[in-house]
């Protein structure tokens, strides 16, 4: 409900509020350099001192000026010539000429109008009230966020768009609210919406008709310091009837021109005073530190916008639409999804779908919004949560587990909770399963015993679907058919075989990258940015069904790389083998987090065999900033199938790989890498010692015997394999 | 009943003195180039004695602004009837021309007519135009001190 009204005005009215904060910003500028260039007056200086000078100078001195930043301007006419100028207090000299900066009253027009007169002006007074509503929508999401008003500053998680939205929000809210209220008020004042109009002019008291009182002793000049002026007007030259009109911080008086006597006093009242205290906050003159505070967070503005439209567009890429969504109130079933990549979202409208029909209110959302205080007509709870990397909570259950442990008791409606994820994973549904350890030890009465859906098998989900129907007391069919991946057309750029003679046929493929759309680059989606490690999917053509693939390139390379070992049989890799440069393939990015190497100096060891060597490869490839890394790489024999031969001989001798161990099954001395790896240990126990990572890929056999060869290698050192998974400090890409 | 017909129709001819007679003027008031927002006018008349009479025509919506057309604020407390004869300020360069209905009693009769000007951040320009209500004035210009490169009434 706040994300709708926080999402849909942000981004319709995005244009609006980024113009005004961007003008904005630009004039918060103008105070301190006006605080900077103007003269100001000596302390203690009064009116009567400033005019008298004046008058010296300028004998026909009509109106004396004094803005808050103390700039002091004078107008006046000698001998027919009108002049005016910004002056020099203390010397009565001019300084600078009086015009108005063109530059300042242009984005002030645009600021206040849009240039578009009183339709502009309340065109920006409605950007005020939507900057305003956003504001305090957007401190209620911040604050669900962290947990609270009062751990505001706590760290945050997560994808980086919205984690810099929300940083830049948590120090930009205070300016914000003050700008749009202020601006809001001042718009109120400019429409005549407020009482805030000085006191009207009392009938002035007939002026004396006579002239001539000299302006340094009149009474009423003499007590006002120049710091409390705001204007002095002067009689009109030869009308005996006219008198100075002095205004100042309090109000408005009239004195004679003849007798120096004070003829009216008018106070300002409270609206008046209220409204001159809230355009000195909004604009920052007299304040300039206040003004370049205010300008600084007004920048926020349009990067927050940016930021906020790449996690709606990323949201809106991995979450299908859950149509006909329930309010939380009234619900009688709460979906609660745990999801990464938005696939577990796709099981969950299925859900939605199948329950809604059957009759019931139901409401989905993410887990990180668990709170049982807003659904409290909940007569069950249904949590489907993957897991990230190795059993950490997924993006969409962020702080679900400490927001269970800190409630009082569990909900009385009872639970189930589903497990997705991949069998071939250690710690399959690990989060899943910590989840409903959680709730059990909370004592939340289950609902149905926990179950998984492995490599989002529709059977698995299906038969969950009927045991929760039975459990329910009626007859519900989950028909999941996952959502087809968008993919795009690859074009094939280069292509290079191996293996033929030892009955492997292996084969690197290089893509070129696909041009990518304004919205895909802002949010980071679609091919803009990838890393070695992350997953090509491509679809082959006659199956609906993606392949994954290892990438060993990233969009620093300027291209997608794979490689593809050929499957007797295999449709997919039938296909890619056989592509001939120009031909394409429709294939998508997944990232794939938990196998980057990421950017620490600490050593790294690469263990893979045949076409596993891709990613590592990949990573080898970018380390130019020659971090410590040993490759050990299984082959069948190194005239046929040495994939990337040349380039590790390349990267060797220009530092970027430290050390290349190889093993062959096949010729003189046959081994395997767990061999290799048995026979010299040195790199992997120097690396785990000095805190480094073991990155394993390859197929399912061969990753089983590294692990199996590395537990014994660490347990003589007294270390444990299970102990580094935990740290993931050994990490596995298997297939 | 007879007695309030009577005093109707005093106060009537005390407020519209030969309202048969009233003929239609045009004012004309044409400004500089002075380089700023527009500029706010105030067109009003005062009578032989100087007292204010009536106001013309007003420029510019904002009555938080009215007060810098300085005279003819005080003249009329800020608060004179101004319904049905105010409109947009008027640009920098551009010309304000506006239709008023004027009796015929009030020409060659020691009635001024005055123009008020004031643009924002700049100088208020009161009384910047004073010019005797005549018929033989009609069709004449007068440049003004500050803003009006040129104001003229014509019948």
């Amino acid at each position: 409900m706040i994300r709708t009204a926080h999402r849909w005005p942000g981004i319709a009215a995005l244009a609006l509020v980024a113009t005004l904060s961007l003008s904005g910003a630009a004039l918060s500028v103008f105070p301190a350099a006006e605080r900077l260039v103007a003269p100001q007056a000596a302390p203690g200086m009064s009116v009567a001192e400033l005019a008298a000078g004046l008058q010296a100078a300028h004998p026909g001195i009509e109106q004396i000026r004094r803005a808050p930043s103390g700039r002091i301007t004078a107008y006046w006419t000698d001998d027919g010539v009108a002049g005016s100028a910004v002056i020099d207090p203390v010397t009565a000299t001019a300084v600078a000429a009086a015009a108005p900066d063109p530059l300042e009253r242009w984005l002030t027009n645009l600021h206040r109008a849009l240039f578009l007169g009183d339709a502009g002006r309340i065109g920006a007074a409605g950007g005020a009230a939507i900057m305003l509503l956003l504001t305090l929508s957007g401190s209620l999401l911040v604050a669900r966020r962290v947990g609270g008003w009062r751990r505001w500053f706590r760290p945050l998680r997560g994808p980086l768009p919205g984690r810099i939205h929300t940083e830049m929000a948590r120090l930009a809210v205070p300016g914000l609210l003050l700008s749009s209220v202020t601006a809001l008020w001042l718009a109120a004042s400019t429409f005549g919406l407020l009482p805030d109009q000085g006191a009207p002019p009392r009938p002035i008291p007939p002026a004396s008709g006579l002239t001539g009182a000299p302006v340094a002793e009149i009474p009423a000049l003499v007590s006002i310091p120049v710091a409390s002026l705001r204007r002095l007007d002067f009689p009109a030259a030869g009308d005996r009837t006219d008198v100075f009109t002095l205004k100042t911080s309090q109000g408005t008086g009239y004195v004679d021109q003849g007798t120096g006597a004070t003829l009216g006093w008018s106070e300002d009242g409270w609206w008046a005073q209220a409204s001159e205290t809230v355009y000195m906050l909004h604009t920052g003159r007299g304040v300039p530190v206040l003004a370049l505070l205010l300008g600084v967070t007004a920048l926020a503005v349009p990067a927050m916008g940016a930021t906020g439209l790449a996690v709606w567009l990323a949201a809106r890429r991995g979450k299908p639409r859950v149509t006909g969504n329930a309010a939380a109130a009234p619900a009688e079933t709460v979906i609660l999804v745990g999801s990464e990549g938005g696939s577990t979202w796709g099981f969950a409208a299925t859900l939605h779908r199948a329950l809604t029909r059957a009759g019931q209110l139901v409401h989905v959302a993410p887990m990180s919004s668990f709170d049982p205080a807003r659904t409290t007509a909940a007569r069950r709870y249904l949590i489907l949560a993957a897991t990230y990397g190795d059993g950490a909570a997924p993006a969409s259950a962020d702080r679900f587990l400490d927001r269970l442990a800190g409630m009082a008791a569990a909900p009385a409606a009872p639970l189930a909770v589903l497990g997705f994820g991949d069998s071939g994973f250690p710690d399959f549904c690990g989060y899943a399963r910590r989840v409903e350890a959680a709730a059990r030890a909370k004592g939340w009465q289950p609902l149905l015993p926990f179950a998984t859906v492995d490599r989002q098998s529709p059977q698995a989900f299906a038969r969950w679907g009927s045991a929760l129907g039975a459990a329910l007391g009626i007859a519900l069919e989950l028909d999941h058919r996952p959502a087809p991946p968008a993919t795009v057309p690859l074009t094939l750029v280069a292509r290079r075989e191996f293996g033929q003679d030892v009955q492997a046929p292996a084969t690197i493929l290089r893509f070129a990258i696909p041009g990518t759309s304004f919205a895909a680059c802002l949010s980071g989606s679609g091919f803009a940015r990838f890393q070695a490690g992350d997953l090509l999917g491509i679809v082959p053509a006659g199956s609906a069904v993606p392949r994954f693939y290892s990438l060993a390139s990233g969009s620093d390379d300027g291209f997608l790389e794979i490689a593809v070992r050929r499957q007797a049989g295999g449709l997919c890799s039938g296909q890619l083998t056989t592509l001939p440069c120009g031909g394409k393939v429709d294939a998508f990015l997944r990232r794939n987090p938990q196998f980057h190497a990421g950017n620490a100096a600490t050593p790294l060891v690469l263990v893979g065999a045949g076409t596993g060597i891709a990613p590592l490869a990949g990573f080898v490839r970018a380390n130019t900033r020659r971090r410590a890394i040993h490759l050990i790489f299984g082959m069948r024999h190194p005239d046929s199938d040495f994939l990337y031969g040349d380039a590790l001989t390349g990267w060797l001798a220009d530092g970027r790989l430290a050390t290349l161990t190889t093993a062959s099954s096949r010729g003189a001395s046959p081994r395997h890498v767990q061999d290799a790896l048995a026979a010299d240990p040195t790199a992997i126990l120097d690396a785990v010692r000095h805190g480094g990572r073991i990155m394993v890929c390859g197929g399912r056999a061969m990753a089983a015997g590294v692990a199996e060869a590395i537990a014994r290698l660490l347990e003589r050192q007294g270390l444990s394999l299970a102990q580094l998974r935990t740290e993931g400090r050994y990490v596995e890409d298997v297939y | 009943m007879k007695r309030m017909l009577a005093v109707l129709a005093l106060t009537t001819a005390l407020v519209c003195p030969g309202l048969a007679m009233a003929r239609p003027v045009t004012l004309t008031t044409t400004l500089k180039n002075y380089g700023g927002n527009g500029a706010y006018v105030a067109i009003y008349l005062t009578d032989a004695k100087g007292a204010y009479a009536r106001t013309l025509w007003v420029a510019g919506r904002k009555a938080k602004y009215y007060e810098h057309l300085s005279d003819w604020y005080r003249a009329t407390g800020g608060r004179g009837a101004i319904d049905g004869i105010t409109g947009a300020s008027v640009g920098s360069g551009r010309t304000l021309e506006v239709s008023v209905e004027l009796a015929d009693a009030l020409f060659d009769a020691g009635y001024t007519v005055h123009v008020d000007t004031a643009v924002e951040d700049m100088r208020d320009a009161p009384n910047e135009i004073a010019v005797p209500l005549t018929k033989a004035a009609s069709g004449q210009t007068v440049p003004g001190r500050r803003y009006v490169a040129g104001f003229g009434y014509r019948l």
